[in-house]
């Protein structure tokens, strides 16, 4: 597959094409450029742990989107087994931008959950471009109920631009559909391990997002409202994005620091769509060790420490009254 | 009061200091729905509903505590909770000199209101958004009001009642807006739980982030004629699906038609139909009898 440049990574695209030029002519030429070609390779693999380096927030949201970029069904793919997909909320329909179903991680029983988006048009469109309608999320409580019932920890995935904005959306309660997984997983009986893997879009990745332990990839976000969208409120442009995914907030590592997700799964360098094998790796210890730290803790402990957290989001001031 | 007091005119009162309703924004109001012009008095004395065409105008947080609560036994939760800018956020302004301007603006400090008190004497906690404050957006304030009230509900079995007006979560605390989202729903479990009744009351508008949390959760959902009520809004809608949005898309009569609100009651009938809902679900008698 051939990588899909961003515009920040235009110096990585040029030299990589240069090298691709030089394999061509070696296949019939009698003189080898091997050396150089793999000095060439040195000096791309340097060039992007560099920009990598000091990407900004909007360059990192430009990564969290990017087409190439790992998405639920490759994670299933690469380090679940079993996975048997389950569809449906019982009540409209089965919607394409939340899958789901029974896995086995590690030879242990799980129920994973994840928005999933599409690669090609055809299927960016069968998946709604990963937003959710009601029934997603409402298919999504159904299966945590159903972990719940048979004592299966809950691993959900997120990566979604936001919950889908339409007309029948609305009329079949989007907000209530929302709402309600918020209420339902603060008290779920099972573990639940969230990772965030690409877009953190607003109250349709929260949805599935309330967990014991929340993660994010190194260069994943989540946020309030996409850049594009505060800008045009807040700046009434969106040409503003770059400024407003500065302000919010965020990447990773700032909420990191802001104390409201626990840990950073670290990316290949250059991001995980450069080498899935190795994000993939990354990921299944991610997994493992976050279903350790909670596997052996009661069920009530773990619900009132899972409640402790939900209660201690936000900062303030407190002022005496006068 | 004393004789003296007793003694002097209505008018020459009212220009006590201190007092605000001197004649401050003119004696004439034109309804915003039906075009009748009305003698502001009038439409005050009905609660702000248009007495031609019952359109509801907004009021303030305030006024619906003064409206709903009996004058007596009430008491303020959670006005010790204030904001800070946790991002140092600047768009065109910066949050913490908006947060300044909203506050004069809007004679409030935040936008969400909390108040023990009763209805009809059915003691309750009430709290209700102040849309005037940031466009009655959600941001920590908000969320730990909101649980305060909560928790004062809980220690003292209490129903908790919210009046929800918010143009949903607010960008400029970034994502520990979002978890206010969390955080309010959460806290309800734990009235659930005590078996404890939750009205959700949505008034205009209730959007975003507030429509999609704590406010379709109530055990009981009313809504005020005409609200916009929906998770996305209308602008965003026309422009993802370009279609023309349906007539009356999102306002509290569709919801009613489709399903996802119990009521729709008058603001003139609130106080009443609260105290009936109340003490149906307390399993108590009806006020008065």
């Amino acid at each position: 597959m051939k990588t899909t440049f961003l515009d920040f990574e235009q110096p990585i695209a040029e030299l990589e094409n240069k090298i691709e030029e030089l394999r061509y002519v070696q296949d019939d030429s009698a003189v080898d450029i091997s050396v150089e070609i793999g000095h060439l390779e040195k000096k791309s693999q340097e060039l992007t742990k560099s920009i990598y380096a000091k990407l900004t927030p909007w360059q990192i949201s430009q990564v969290a989107r990017h087409p190439q970029r790992p998405y639920t069904l490759d994670y299933l793919a690469a380090i679940f087994t079993d996975f048997e997909e389950l569809h449906g909320d019982r009540a409209f329909a089965d919607d394409h931008a939340i899958v789901g179903g029974l896995a086995r991680f590690n030879g242990q029983s799980v129920m994973v959950i994840g928005h999933q988006k599409g690669r090609d048009t055809k299927e960016k469109i069968h998946r709604n471009f990963g937003m959710p309608r009601p029934e997603g999320y409402r298919k999504a409580l159904r299966l945590m109920k159903l972990a719940e019932k048979f004592g299966l920890p809950v691993l959900t995935f997120v990566d979604t631009p936001g919950a889908y904005p339409g007309i029948g959306a609305e009329e079949r309660g989007q907000s209530e559909a929302i709402g309600r997984n918020l209420f339902e997983m603060a008290k779920l009986r099972v573990p639940v391990i969230t990772t965030v893997i690409g877009e953190g879009g607003s109250g349709g990745a929260l949805a599935i997002a309330i967990g014991d332990v929340v993660q994010m990839l190194q260069y994943s976000t989540y946020s309030v409202i996409s850049p594009e969208g505060c800008a045009s409120i807040l700046w009434k442009t969106a040409e503003k994005a770059p400024d407003a995914a500065e302000a919010l907030g965020i990447t990773a590592s700032r909420l990191k620091t802001l104390g409201l997700i626990d840990k950073i799964v670290t990316e290949p360098v250059g991001g995980a769509h450069r080498n899935h094998a190795q994000m993939m790796q990354a990921m299944k210890k991610a997994i493992s060790d976050a279903l350790k730290s909670v596997s052996d803790k009661p069920v009530d402990a773990l619900l009132d420490t899972r409640f402790e957290r939900l209660m201690g989001y936000g900062q303030f001031k407190e002022v005496p009254i006068q | 009061m004393s004789w003296l007091q007793k003694l002097l005119p209505p008018k020459i009162k009212s220009r006590e200091p201190g007092s605000k309703s001197a004649v401050p924004e003119g004696l004439w109001h034109k309804c915003s729905a039906c075009g009748s012009v009305l003698y502001r008095t009038d439409l005050e004395n009905n609660l702000d509903v248009c007495p031609k065409c019952s359109y509801h105008n907004r009021i303030s947080a305030r006024r619906r505590v003064d409206l709903l609560l009996d004058a007596e036994g009430r008491f303020e939760i959670g006005a010790e909770v204030q904001a800070v800018d946790i991002l140092k956020f600047k768009a065109a302004k910066r949050y913490s000199e908006q947060l300044e301007n909203f506050k004069k603006s809007s004679d409030e400090d935040e936008a969400l209101v909390v108040v023990q008190g009763a209805i009809q004497t059915v003691p309750v906690v009430l709290a209700v958004f102040e849309y005037g404050f940031v466009n009655g957006s959600m941001g920590s304030v908000v969320g730990e009001r909101f649980v305060r009230g909560v928790k004062n509900a809980l220690e003292n079995n209490l129903p908790f009642i919210c009046i929800a007006a918010s143009g949903g979560a607010r960008m400029q605390e970034g994502l520990n807006s979002l978890m206010q989202m969390a955080k309010t729903s959460a806290i309800l479990t734990k009235l659930a739980d005590q078996r404890l009744p939750f009205i959700s009351i949505l008034v205009d508008p209730t959007m975003g982030g507030v429509s999609a949390s704590f406010a379709f959760l109530g055990d009981v959902v009313l809504a005020e004629p005409g609200a916009l009520i929906g998770f996305a809004g209308p602008r965003v809608i026309e422009q993802t699906v370009r279609e023309t949005l349906p007539e009356g898309f999102q306002r509290s009569e569709f919801l009613l038609e489709k399903g996802a609100i119990d009521r729709i009651v008058d603001r003139r009938d609130m106080r009443q139909q609260l105290a009936q809902l109340l003490t149906l679900l307390q399993k108590q008698a009806a006020v008065g009898a």
